[in-house]
């Protein structure tokens, strides 16, 4: 910990200057969504200064420099999440169109009626509405796996889910409004071993945890990008190349196709297949610029610093009276959601607001996981790389504070 | 150290939090309306007892912030008494008084409720304020359904 750089990276995100009602801005949304570096903000102003046209199209000198730029960030999603091949990277909006994306293709090609999909009982509602829509248009059935009061996935009951009936498994790797991460190595093998492939919905793993895609072995595996330090209205769908090829495209349109005549269109191959129209294309040399910024600090770093937070905070949390931790998995990534005693969790994050403090409070598009606790909404602290010791001292302080002003 | 918050937060408020008035199940409502704020999960059921163009009682149940808990909890103690057009024109005084579109609102004209004018300042809580009255509003109409802030 004392080798983590944290005066150099805050310094790199200008943001963290800023005044909020007159406080220094204390930012624990992040799993909401992250603040951007330097690097970030820089990369996408010189886009549009020194490298934008359109990609794929033209044989001018600065489609070629943006098509080139485009295809490197692409390059540098497969290193950073170690896929075997680039064309196995497909850029869309973030891990909901990717999760759209497989449920609209993938699972309307393999999955038909009395067929089943696992999910599990912790999973952000972009991890269960698209696979309600698929089962509405199917008459697919959609299980879910039970957690335990911890918020814990119960393997056997999820093992136990598994039969021959299921096609597709898609779990949360990390989840949003717990902070528990699943155990994806168990869980791949015991899907693998019945063939069933599996989804990994990345979205809050990935800022936190190193991800390698062929040691976990996943068939799929989704993010965004502005939960990465990148731009938001940008993610990743990563899929098996054989997976990917066998699977009817998404979208219709330019770019996603080889010949088009009034009879008949053939599709173009990997990836831009799953890519029609025009694509965030700045945004997504902004996100090839966010996966430099935190490779340069090491996936390894960031996460032992972020587990000494989190570890800080939650004893500090754990010694004010009232406050009820909602999440104690043993494997928990920088999450601390909680509720208090008496005063909703909307009046914490108002109180915290005054103080400078951002987090969130509400349901976290998690609203089964708030009905298994009985609690209409918590508040959640999410930490990132650049938050420190003294920022949760001043969390733990407005905390204390407003519960003496409630009375 | 939450002096900025003192328009927003009034002893009042704290106290309608503490102690809701009219926190009651009722067995013989004539009217009985759920409202439901999806974005941040606030639910109540709202009862009322009518005598012709009257409301004579009024209760209600549920959970939600000390916002909307004291804004429910006002609005049982001021309706009742009232006739369904005087609830409604309070109704309009109060959206009216929250969502700041008109600077001249007679403060007077409210009462205790002027100690909630000062979520107009803060539009990610003005909701808080209004679950209550929309749901009223509904049951006004005869409206049986849940209503939503959505």
């Amino acid at each position: 910990m004392t080798t983590f750089p944290i005066d150099k990276i805050r310094a790199d995100f200008p943001i963290l200057a800023e005044k909020i009602r007159n406080k220094p801005l204390v930012y624990l949304d992040n799993g909401a969504s992250c603040q951007k570096p330097n690097a970030v903000i820089d990369s996408i102003s010189h886009v549009y200064r020194h490298e934008y046209a359109n990609i794929h199209r033209g044989v001018h000198t600065l489609s070629v420099r943006a098509t080139d730029k485009f295809e490197a960030a692409r390059e540098k999603v497969r290193g950073f999440i170690n896929a075997a091949n680039a064309n196995e990277i497909i850029f869309v909006r973030g891990a909901t169109e990717a999760i759209n994306l497989i449920a609209q293709t993938y699972g309307k090609a393999n999955i038909k009626a009395g067929d089943e999909i696992v999910i599990t009982a912790m999973e952000h509602h972009s991890n269960i509405v698209p696979w309600q829509m698929l089962c509405e248009q199917t008459g697919a059935v959609l299980k879910v796996a039970p957690m335990n009061v911890k918020g814990e996935l119960i393997y056997d009951d999820f093992v136990a889910l598994l039969n021959n009936k299921t096609r597709l498994v898609a779990v949360t790797h990390m989840s949003n409004a717990l902070g528990t991460i699943n155990p994806v190595e168990r869980i791949i093998a015991a899907a693998h071993a019945r063939n069933i492939p599996v989804m990994l919905d990345g979205a809050q793993a990935i800022p936190h945890l190193a991800v390698d895609v062929q040691a976990l072995d996943c068939d799929f595996y989704v993010f965004s990008g502005h939960k990465l330090y990148g731009p938001s209205g940008i993610g990743v769908m990563y899929g098996k190349q054989t997976l990917l090829e066998a699977m009817p495209p998404y979208q219709g349109g330019g770019d996603m196709i080889k010949t088009v005549s009034f009879e008949k269109s053939t599709y173009a191959g990997l990836p831009h297949k799953f890519e029609a129209g025009t694509p965030s294309i700045a945004d997504v040399i902004g996100l090839g610029a966010a996966i430099d910024y935190i490779n340069e600090i090491g996936m390894a770093n960031i996460a032992s610093y972020e587990a000494e937070l989190l570890s800080y905070a939650t004893e500090q949390a754990k010694q004010i009276k009232g406050l009820r931790i909602i999440g104690e998995a043993q494997d928990k990534g920088a999450i601390l959601s909680f509720v208090l005693d008496k005063i909703h969790p909307h009046d914490i994050g108002t109180m915290l607001d005054s103080l400078g403090i951002a987090i969130r409070a509400g349901h976290h598009c998690a609203m089964p996981v708030m009905d298994f606790y009985g609690v209409p909404a918590t508040a959640r602290a999410s930490f990132a790389m650049y938050n420190t010791r003294q920022e949760i001292d001043v969390l733990m302080q407005g905390i204390t504070s407003l519960i003496e002003v409630f009375g | 150290m939450f002096e900025d918050l003192r328009e927003l937060y009034q002893e009042v408020i704290f106290d309608h939090n503490r102690n809701p008035r009219n926190f009651r199940v009722m067995d013989d409502a004539d009217r009985k309306v759920e409202g439901f704020n999806p974005l941040c999960g606030d639910r109540l059921t709202l009862y009322l007892k009518m005598d012709g163009e009257k409301i004579i009682d009024a209760s209600f149940q549920g959970s939600g912030c000390a916002i909307s808990t004291a804004s429910v909890s006002l609005m049982t103690e001021i309706v009742k008494g009232k006739t369904e057009t005087e609830a409604d024109a309070l109704f309009k005084t109060f959206h009216e008084m929250t969502t700041g579109k008109d600077e001249q609102i007679n403060l007077e004209a409210v009462g205790k409720l002027a100690v909630l004018a000062g979520v107009r300042e803060y539009p990610a809580r003005v909701k808080c304020a209004t679950l209550a009255w929309h749901t009223l509003d509904a049951a006004l109409k005869n409206q049986h359904e849940s209503i939503s802030t959505e």
